[in-house]
């Protein structure tokens, strides 16, 4: 596997160490709030937390004091499950009040379950049932490209998400369309629900299939907030076809005993495993 | 000059495309079939073609839909109806984006391509989704107003057209309303309520019923969803028994929802159904299937006298 150096400016040294603080934050809450609840996808959500901060916080044009803009960047969370940690940074974008995450999957709740562009602001589109994100997003990409915008689409995929056969029509769709405006940045974390992707549905070499494809593809370390954004300039520095960053990640990451395991794709966190998960994030361990 | 309904819907649609620039089309390698190919030939710039592959098309709307385009989405029935409908459910239903999907060869009238290309159950499918739209249209008038309905509202919606001609029972420019059936014949003895092509069915078994002194209504219901659940309701009172005549099975389509409305507003009346029995239809040409598989005017006339029998 090859990691990309990296050549664009990507981030400053100063502004990591600010979103690497914000990390920890969002994965002290996210066990926190999925502790209470007794309900939500820990696994999946810990593994895509960088993405999703180098996006929000340095990568994309969103801001929530004019969430209507037309030329606002997208940021599209395929993997639906992993709404938590979406929630997380929407709140701290300013979408809604950060302490509405305490009411994540609650009766008459604006944070349902899964991700819903009806009743939360700042979520572009309703996603859950899995394959469905990349063929909006190039929608999207190419709505934009006919109104001449600058906007950037960004669909964060799940590597068990790939499984569906919609993500490869829109892989040659998007090829085809020449959509430079799209970047899909995969969480490839390895696990699924029922086990290891491996052994699940093996994926085998996924530069290999989307270079096949015709797409751009860079590899990265997904919990690498500077690789990431270096990942992402090149995405976009890259013309006439669409980009994805493979971005190699840790399923649970952060919490030791929930990393690359499957058990912790969605299963409740007891009190003991909370007490020692607090610890290890409190500590940094992993962060 | 006579055109069939699919020709008559690209030409809509090539026209809605001129007075409006948002309006963008996808179709599924069908453009020659659905006629999406007229848009195409005049703004290639924002038609679509994805290639076979529905449920992509039908998700990509979705991101048209959310960035300010009306998006309309072509393939066949069978198809936009069943591989489109995941992607349908999320964002067009649940989601509320304006998506416009369209069921080209509604019906049985991809004859000779066989049961795998009829859509007999597409409207008892589109017709679950919440918030969703649905229309079954029976003439040329009423599918170039489906078109402009389209665009004017925003609204998610599936309409079903069909591949072949339907009998003109409008003068161009007709006006329709958003859940408002259209009264073709009034009569005293017994209703027939009926969408697309079954419309000139029924006013065909009108005419027959009326030379044996039976006096036939005829409603065409081609507002689906919403249902004109006040013109079903006139039907029950003012002639006491209803028959239905949907190009569908007779399983949640037209006839479904006739009755859910009849229940609901208290109207017992007896009521037929008329349509494929829980089956699927073979190859073969249009008008054969339609008679062997009781869709036709001789299944209605038939259904009327069944009804009639067990009028109070």
């Amino acid at each position: 596997m090859a990691i990309s150096a990296g050549t664009s400016a990507g981030i400053s040294a100063e502004d990591r160490r600010k979103l690497e603080k914000l990390c920890q934050k969002f994965r002290r809450k996210l066990i926190d709030v999925l502790h209470a609840k007794q309900t939500g996808h820990p696994g999946g959500s810990l593994s895509v937390c960088e993405i999703l901060v180098s996006l929000y916080f340095h990568q994309a044009n969103v801001d929530s004091g004019n969430p209507g803009d037309p030329n606002r960047d997208r940021i599209i969370l395929s993997k639906g499950h992993a709404a938590p940690m979406l929630y997380l940074a929407l709140a701290e974008k300013g979408f809604f009040p950060y302490g509405e995450i305490d009411t994540l999957r609650d009766f008459e709740t604006r944070l349902q379950g899964h991700p819903s562009i009806k009743d939360t602001p700042g979520v572009e589109l309703s996603t859950g049932p899995l394959g469905l994100g990349l063929s909006a997003g190039l929608g999207m990409a190419l709505a934009l490209r006919l109104d001449r915008s600058p906007a950037r689409v960004y669909v964060v995929l799940g590597d068990g998400e790939i499984n569906e056969g919609t993500v490869w029509e829109a892989a040659m769709a998007a090829a085809k369309f020449k959509a430079d405006g799209l970047t899909a940045i995969l969480d490839w974390n390895r696990v699924q629900l029922d086990g290891a992707t491996d052994d699940v549905m093996p994926s085998g070499d996924l530069g290999a299939k989307f270079v096949a494809f015709g797409w751009n593809t860079i590899h990265c370390d997904g919990h690498d907030i500077g690789a990431i954004c270096r990942a992402c300039d090149e995405a976009a520095a890259a013309k006439g076809r669409p980009s994805i960053v493979l971005a190699h990640t840790v399923k649970g990451k952060g919490v030791s005993f929930m990393e690359g395991k499957s058990a912790w794709h969605g299963s409740p966190i007891k009190d003991a495993d909370y007490e020692i998960a607090r610890r290890e994030l409190d500590e940094g361990v992993g962060a | 000059m006579k055109i069939a309904i699919r020709e008559a819907y690209g030409q809509a649609l090539l026209e809605c495309g001129r007075e409006n620039g948002d309006i963008v089309v996808l179709d599924a390698d069908v453009s020659g079939s659905t006629k999406s190919a007229m848009f195409k030939k005049e703004f290639p710039e924002r038609f679509f073609n994805v290639g076979i592959a529905e449920a992509n098309m039908t998700a990509m709307a979705a991101g048209f839909a959310s960035a300010g385009k009306i998006p309309f989405v072509n393939s066949f029935a069978a198809f936009v109806t069943t591989l489109g409908l995941l992607p349908a459910r999320a964002f067009a239903s649940y989601s509320k984006l304006p998506i416009k999907l369209m069921g080209a060869y509604g019906g049985l009238s991809d004859a000779f391509d066989g049961p795998s290309h009829h859509a007999i159950e597409d409207i008892a499918v589109m017709r679950a989704l919440p918030g969703l739209k649905v229309y079954a249209v029976s003439d040329v008038a009423q599918t170039r107003w489906a078109v402009r309905h389209a665009v004017e509202d925003r609204s998610p919606m599936y309409i079903r057209l069909s591949r072949d001609y339907f009998p003109d029972h409008y003068a161009p420019g007709e006006v329709f309303e958003d859940g408002k059936a259209k009264l073709l014949r009034d009569g005293g003895d017994v209703a027939i309520i009926a969408c697309g092509l079954m419309v000139e069915h029924a006013l065909q078994a009108a005419e027959l019923l009326g030379a044996e002194g039976i006096s036939a209504r005829v409603v065409d219901m081609f507002t689906i969803k919403p249902l004109d659940a006040g013109a079903v309701l006139e039907c029950a009172a003012k002639t006491g028994a209803i028959v239905t005549a949907e190009e569908h099975t007779v399983i949640g389509g037209l006839g479904g929802a006739v009755c859910e409305a009849l229940c609901e507003g208290g109207a017992s009346v007896p009521v037929t159904r008329v349509g494929l029995a829980d089956r699927h239809a073979e190859c073969g040409p249009y008008a054969k299937l339609l008679h062997k598989y009781g869709l036709d005017k001789d299944a209605i006339v038939a259904a009327v006298k069944k009804t009639l029998a067990k009028k109070k």
